[in-house]
């Protein structure tokens, strides 16, 4: 082989690894890659039945019911216009309370219920998602928009 | 009015980081013999007048002087003294200030072992660190002032974050940045080299030491970040690929390649350009890391504030250091070509596909860590990418790596063909896949796919790098600090991988709601949980939990997790408790009171997760050995010159 073969044979090796690496990387992107929605997303249909997805609402105020003596709890996350109940049977994070904002990763069963399989820990109270935030304006604004329609 | 002061101290390290910029890289230029030492003279003023500024701060904390903004918010009057001190980094203001600190440390470094630089190249690295200096310290004073007052002032302050009241996370900030900023030392070298459009390698031996202590920095950082984790957000988990993480990780990952391929351009005169590149890669990503983690696109704990002039700063900031390096790469770098060739099958190829691998892997992370912040910025819905994406993905290119590594060890420069090493290489092997194994299968049951072929990588590195220093001894032949250093830092990362084997492949966890007396059997450990108390610390009260572990029948610990609230700031922290050891982690979380008389428990096995921060810590021991050897066997900038130039004779036809 002349240097100018050996070389070439390196640039094809290193481009067909690059390639064969970003494919997977690629593929697992898609796969693994879980999309937000909120209550209004899902009242309008948008989440398919057994796929995983991330649910960000507010947990609504007195909706929190545990099962006394087991871990199992409900409860209603809503965006101030949809709501959904959740269902979970794990510790819940410090930063979970009634009233405050929640993102959870987990599926809707048949009944369309939310099974939560994770509702994630946050580090901060003040801590909202901008995702979560904007779903709660818009939720908001709809339910103003329709309380004056209504009038 | 001694907070003015501090003030004032902090608008001349500005003034003074200018000058230094200008007299070392104007000086150069004009030939100006004198403003060469003038940088070096702004570059001691400037830190002495940030360690006035910071003093101001850290006794306005000490001295609980609420009449300042960043202590009123910060800190608080029952707040323990050490962590007022701390809470100095305890959010936006006061890190960058401990960033711009850190960077003068280093320049003050650089400017004490300037003796062993040409004066002229010497100059321009200082002259780049000021203008790194310059940007920095004009963002803090335009956007993130510590020393703003407050009118009037508060009685008491708000406290600091209760999760930052913990003395790892107390010294995570300065040990990370360290690291961090310490990339901006290799970025000055870089820069300085491409100015002068050096055709030798030498600038590669100057930046060789200082880009090793910083990585060995970085790592740890990242280890002490990890392990923050891991105990005090109290439910067990040690790495979530965070974007924050992956701020930190990115960089490490891009300067383990840069002080590989260091390597190759000091010894073989090769891989110039690739070098140089990665030099600015690396700073770049430490700069984007610090745009994402300050500039509040991401929200954590770690993003204090989402002000969108920061933001655009930091962006601006970043596209002119990149922006500029870059050009100066394209005009500069086509001219520092390495001669000298090598073959498939030798040190040299195997530490190109280290680079390349290494590459890849931050290409992942980045990938992952940037797709949700591209795709709300175009409005493409939200996405949230976390370990399903990152966890197989980046295997993809570190087994390879990990495989290469164990071989590559034993090839030699330039030499082609393996065929010396045969015994070494096939025992080596042989050995580890019967060790691997029987870990995987005989003390560790029910692995998962990936579980033997961790297994026996993690083993296979650690007896490959092994191999040379034991054969030298053997010989009765000395082991030079950079081989023992480079065995050291491969050891370190071979512990490194069998302990995230095992912890992914045998973590055992489990949640559940227990009255007192109720016991639950984890991993041939039985853990009771006898109850709770009440508790009051210094700023806080709460609950403690007793759980009494056995094993067969025999007391092994009794775990005391806590629920702490916090009066100040009214949050609540869950503090787990840890039973640590060598082979395993036991760890018990208290969650909440479910009713009936029962609380809520997490309990956990975690095999030889020690081994993940010890790896970590020892391959980052690696890297200081070399540079400590590398130092006494005295490199100056004469020696060097005079070997190059050898060096040069003897390559020349």
């Amino acid at each position: 082989m002349t240097p100018r073969h050996r070389r070439i044979v390196w640039v094809l090796g290193i481009v067909a690894g690059v390639g064969l690496a970003t494919a997977l990387a690629l593929r697992a992107f898609q796969q693994n890659v879980m999309e937000y929605y909120d209550p209004s997303h899902i009242a309008a249909g948008e989440v398919q039945r057994d796929k995983r997805f991330t649910l960000g609402g507010m947990v609504e105020k007195g909706s929190l019911k545990r099962t006394p003596g087991s871990l199992e709890v409900s409860f209603v996350v809503t965006d101030f216009h949809h709501s959904l109940p959740v269902r979970y049977d794990k510790v819940l994070p410090d930063l979970f309370r009634e009233g405050a904002g929640m993102v959870a990763h987990g599926r809707l069963d048949a009944s369309g219920t939310f099974i939560a399989d994770e509702v994630l820990a946050k580090h901060d109270e003040k801590y909202m998602p901008p995702a979560l935030a904007r779903s709660l304006q818009q939720g908001a604004a709809a339910n103003a928009a329709e309380a004056q329609g209504a009038h | 009015m001694l907070v003015e002061l501090g003030h004032y101290a902090l608008i001349l390290a500005l003034l003074l980081a200018a000058s230094q910029a200008f007299f070392g890289l104007v000086g150069p230029a004009l030939a100006r013999e004198r403003w060469l030492s003038s940088a070096s003279s702004a570059a001691t003023g400037q830190f002495v007048f940030l360690a006035l500024a910071t003093g101001v701060l850290v006794h306005a904390f000490i001295e609980d002087d609420f009449s300042v903004r960043y202590v009123a918010e910060n800190s608080n009057a029952a707040l323990p003294l050490f962590y007022r001190i701390t809470a100095l980094w305890g959010a936006h203001e006061g890190s960058l200030l401990l960033w711009v600190d850190v960077l003068s440390v280093w320049t003050l470094a650089v400017v004490a072992r300037q003796r062993f630089l040409p004066p002229l190249f010497g100059a321009r690295v200082i002259g780049v660190l000021g203008l790194i200096s310059f940007g920095f310290l004009a963002f803090t004073l335009c956007t993130s002032d510590p020393f703003v007052r407050l009118t009037p002032p508060v009685p008491d302050g708000n406290d600091l974050n209760p999760v930052l009241q913990d003395f790892a996370l107390a010294i995570h900030p300065p040990i990370l940045y360290t690291g961090y900023v310490g990339f901006s030392v290799s970025f000055a070298f870089a820069c300085a080299a491409m100015i002068e459009g050096r055709r030798d390698q030498l600038w590669a031996r100057w930046m060789r030491p200082w880009t090793v202590i910083a990585w060995a920095f970085l790592a740890w950082g990242i280890a002490l970040g990890s392990w923050w984790a891991y105990y005090e957000l109290g439910w067990g988990g040690f790495w979530f690929w965070d974007p924050v993480e992956c701020a930190s990780f990115m960089p490490w990952l891009v300067g383990t390649a840069l002080i590989h391929s260091l390597a190759v351009t000091d010894k073989r005169g090769l891989f110039k350009s690739w070098t140089l590149l990665l030099a600015v890669g690396a700073f770049s990503l430490s700069l984007l890391g610090t745009f994402l983690v300050r500039s509040g696109v991401l929200v954590s704990v770690h993003s204090f504030a989402a002000d969108p002039r920061r933001g655009i700063f930091i962006l601006g900031f970043l596209i002119l250091m990149i922006g500029g390096a870059l050009t100066l790469y394209a005009w500069r770098a086509p001219r520092m070509v390495s001669q000298a060739g090598f073959e498939l099958i030798s040190r040299e190829s195997f530490l190109l596909f280290n680079n390349l691998l290494l590459v890849i892997a931050a290409a992942v992370v980045f990938g992952g860590t940037m797709a949700p912040l591209i795709a709300d910025t175009l409005h493409l819905g939200t996405l949230s990418v976390g370990p399903p994406y990152f966890n197989p993905s980046f295997l993809v290119p570190i087994l390879p790596l990990l495989a290469l590594l164990a071989v590559g060890i034993h090839a030699r420069w330039r030499r082609g063909g393996l065929h010396d090493a045969r015994r070494r290489l096939i025992g080596s092997f042989a050995f580890s896949l019967v060790l691997g194994l029987a870990l995987t299968f005989g003390v560790y049951a029910h692995p998962l796919p990936l579980t033997p072929i961790g297994a026996v990588l993690g083993v296979w590195i650690i007896v490959s790098s092994l191999v040379d220093p034991i054969d030298r001894l053997r010989r009765r032949l000395s082991v030079p600090a950079s081989i023992a250093g480079m065995a050291i830092a491969h050891i370190g990362l071979g512990l490194f991988v069998i302990g995230i084997t095992f912890v992914q492949s045998n973590t055992l966890e489990r949640d559940i709601a227990l009255k007192p007396g109720g016991s639950v059997d984890l991993g041939g450990y039985n853990f009771r949980f006898d109850g709770v108390a009440n508790i009051e610390g210094p700023n806080y009260e709460g609950l403690r939990g007793t759980v009494t572990v056995t094993s067969a029948g025999r007391p092994v610990t009794v775990l005391h997790p806590e629920k702490r609230h916090f009066w100040v700031q009214g949050s609540v922290q869950t503090t787990a408790a840890i039973a640590d050891g060598l082979h395993r982690d036991l760890l018990a979380s208290l969650g909440d009171d479910v009713g009936a008389g029962a609380f809520s428990l997490r309990f956990q096995y975690r095999p030889l997760i020690r081994f993940v921060w010890l790896g970590a810590f020892i391959m980052a021991m690696g890297g200081v050995t070399v540079v400590i050897g590398r130092r006494q066997r005295g490199a100056g900038w004469a020696g060097a010159t005079q070997r190059a130039s050898d060096t040069t004779a003897a390559s020349a036809p």
